[in-house]
């Protein structure tokens, strides 16, 4: 472990994201031990675990929300550093959606999704609203570009944050329980919009605890407890006979509700 | 209410009289509750005793036009002729009397330029608007200093009154906003060094009191400057006003950057925008907005402030106004001198607070939180 620390790593370039022995601690609390994930291209990997166990911090230091203290976080053959231009670059490759969609309220749903190509990717506006209405097709909200997200509901909103990270042409997509806010009728709008973008080979790492979407979709589940990965697996495998015992009693507790 | 049947032909496309029109407004505002109408009476009586006094001093007994001290003498009423004698002299101080036309021409260039900024459907001239106020500014300089065209050159040393304190109080408020919005994010600035000068900054203006500010902008600063170099007392009074407010102002703004969620900070970073980028287009459009009326509140304040600026010198509205009472002619008639520059006063702040509240409303329309 230490060793990795000196000698400058190399990525490994069959991945597209890869954690290699990272810690991160809040002060004196340990919330990541040790985490080592691989993330093929076009992987889906399912994140679960209990309220606390560092799925969201684990996922965030993926595109630098969080910054860890130890090990090395490779996205897509860069690493992240506190090179700042690296992490500028890497950020742009990375979409996220966030539990609490986080659209910005003082601009229309089209100005939210054009916000990034035009800024950040330097794409002519008329351009970036050709793809701003393409992805809005795809969510299925054509009709509501011209509105604030204030005006809209969860489902929707929630549609247009994934519109606006696809806008980006994101290599990889992360995402934050983006169900778990939303009012029941409302999910599967999202869920249905997710397993889609997945059936076109997207990169995926979602943290979420709807089990039947990653009974469809996952490649990878990846059950995290006290800041460690404590089982990894396939779904098929994940759910019929889960090696681990935190991992059964979760099981046990999710899918018993 | 005694209990009956609805009656088809029953009018019910408007609601009962007793509860819209004047009526009903009164009973639902005024004396809903027992402590509300007691609230209503005394108010009601606090007016009663008050006005009719009011309007017998300042209109009914009052002696109007343009008569000599002497009339009023021993004239239970307001003597407005003191005001009809030296309303030019409030106006524009001790700017030379012939010249009284360019002051005031002056100044409405430079009201309409303000008011002209206000107009909302005015704002689609976007970055003409700039062009418009270097043009007006241009001949509001020209007109104040002269010195060509035939005009007399006149000193700002001469400047007074009114004009003064618009300009102070204008590039005071708009020249301080960029400022406190730099000392504001400064403020929340990850940077130790950054973080630590604003906060220094920020702490020590608003430790003392503007008017040592002002002193020591006249007295200490040219003490700082080489010999030879001096800069005008005008110029740094504005100076003096701008350090001031935006201590202040960055306050008011360090508290809308706070009301801003951390998601929003969180979703522009995800999204890859530059650290401006994300101030300028997600974060500072939202948390200006929440500081409209504390900001607005302070420029009211900062207006009225302009009034310190005499003890470096400075013949603002104020002033003039004591100065003219001076007059031993006049001198009794202070009351109507203050009354006609609290009027002035009263007009800019009641625009400014009414403008606020309307930009506010327009600014959240058809975006409910
Ligand atoms: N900024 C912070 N400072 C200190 N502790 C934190 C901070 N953010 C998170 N934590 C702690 O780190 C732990 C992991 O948090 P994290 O948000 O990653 O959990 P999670 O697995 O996403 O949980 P949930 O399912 O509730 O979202 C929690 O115990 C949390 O209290
Ligand atoms: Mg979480």
């Amino acid at each position: 472990m230490a060793a990795s620390d000196h000698t400058a790593a190399q990525p490994d370039h069959d991945y597209v994201v890869e954690l290699r022995h990272v810690h991160k601690w809040y002060g004196e609390f340990h919330v990541l031990k040790d985490i080592n994930l691989q993330v093929g291209h076009g992987e889906r990997v399912v994140v679960c675990g209990p309220s606390g166990s560092g799925k969201s911090t684990m996922i965030r230091c993926i595109n630098r929300l969080e910054e860890h203290q130890r090990g090395n976080i490779f996205v897509e053959g860069n690493e992240l550093t506190n090179d700042l231009r690296q992490v500028d670059a890497i950020r742009k490759e990375v979409g996220m959606v966030f539990q609490h969609f986080n659209l910005f309220p003082h601009m229309t749903v089209l100005e939210n999704l054009i916000l990034g190509p035009t800024w950040v990717r330097k794409i002519p506006r008329k351009d970036a609203i050709d793809t701003a209405m393409m992805y809005l097709e795809r969510v299925k909200i054509p009709e509501q570009a011209n509105k604030f997200p204030g005006q809209l509901s969860g489902g929707q909103q929630q549609r247009v944050a994934i519109a606006r990270s696809l806008c980006m042409k994101p290599k990889i997509m992360l995402f934050d329980e983006p169900t778990s806010a939303l009012d029941p009728e409302m999910i599967k709008e999202v869920l249905d919009v997710m397993i889609e973008l997945a059936e076109e080979g997207m990169t995926m790492i979602c943290v979420t605890h709807e089990m039947g979407f990653a009974r469809t979709v996952g490649d990878t589940m990846v059950f995290m407890d006290q800041g460690e990965i404590v089982e990894m697996s396939p779904p098929s495998e994940f759910f019929a006979n889960p090696k681990n015992e935190r991992t059964k009693l979760f099981l046990s507790q999710i899918l018993s509700h | 209410m005694t209990e009956r049947t609805v009656q088809p032909h029953e009018d019910w496309s408007r609601p009962p009289a007793a509860t819209t029109g004047a009526i009903g407004w009164m009973r639902k505002n005024l004396f809903s509750t027992w402590l509300n109408s007691a609230m209503t009476l005394g108010a009601l009586y606090v007016l009663l005793t008050t006005i009719p006094g009011l309007i017998q001093w300042a209109f009914i007994d009052a002696i109007w036009g343009d008569n000599p001290p002497e009339v009023c003498k021993n004239v239970p009423g307001a003597c407005w002729s003191f005001i009809y004698e030296k309303y030019r002299f409030i106006l524009f101080g001790v700017y030379p009397w012939e010249e009284h036309w360019r002051p005031l021409l002056a100044m409405i260039i430079f009201l309409t330029l303000i008011f002209g900024s206000c107009i909302k459907p005015l704002w689609a001239l976007g970055k003409w608007i700039i062009a418009i106020w270097v043009v007006g500014l241009t001949m509001v300089g020209i007109l104040m200093w002269g010195g060509i065209l035939g005009m007399e050159y006149v000193d700002q040393s001469q400047w007074g009154g009114l004009p003064l304190t618009l300009f102070l109080a204008t590039f005071g408020a708009v020249l301080s906003f960029p400022l406190a919005i730099l000392l504001a994010l400064g403020r929340r600035s990850n940077m130790p060094a950054i973080k630590a000068i604003c906060v220094a900054y920020i702490e020590l203006i608003r430790g003392v009191p503007l008017i040592s500010i002002l002193f020591m902008a006249s007295v200490m600063f040219p003490l700082f400057l080489p010999t030879g170099v001096s800069i005008d007392k005008l110029l740094r009074a504005v100076v003096g006003l701008i350090l001031f407010s935006a201590a202040y102002g960055a306050e008011i703004v360090r508290g809308g950057l706070q009301a801003i969620p951390r998601g929003q900070y969180e979703a522009a970073d995800a999204m890859g925008l530059t650290y401006w980028q994300k101030m300028g287009k997600v974060i500072l459009p939202q948390a200006l907005r929440i500081t409209i009326p504390p900001m607005v509140n302070g420029f009211i304040g900062g207006f009225k402030d302009t009034s310190l600026v005499l003890i470096i010198g400075l013949f603002d509205l104020l002033y003039t106004t004591r100065l003219a009472f001076q007059d031993v002619n006049w001198r009794p008639y202070f009351v109507e001198g203050y009354v006609f520059c609290a009027l002035i006063y009263f007009c800019f702040c009641f625009f400014m607070s009414r403008y606020s509240q309307w930009l506010e409303r327009d600014l959240v329309k058809g975006q409910n939180y």
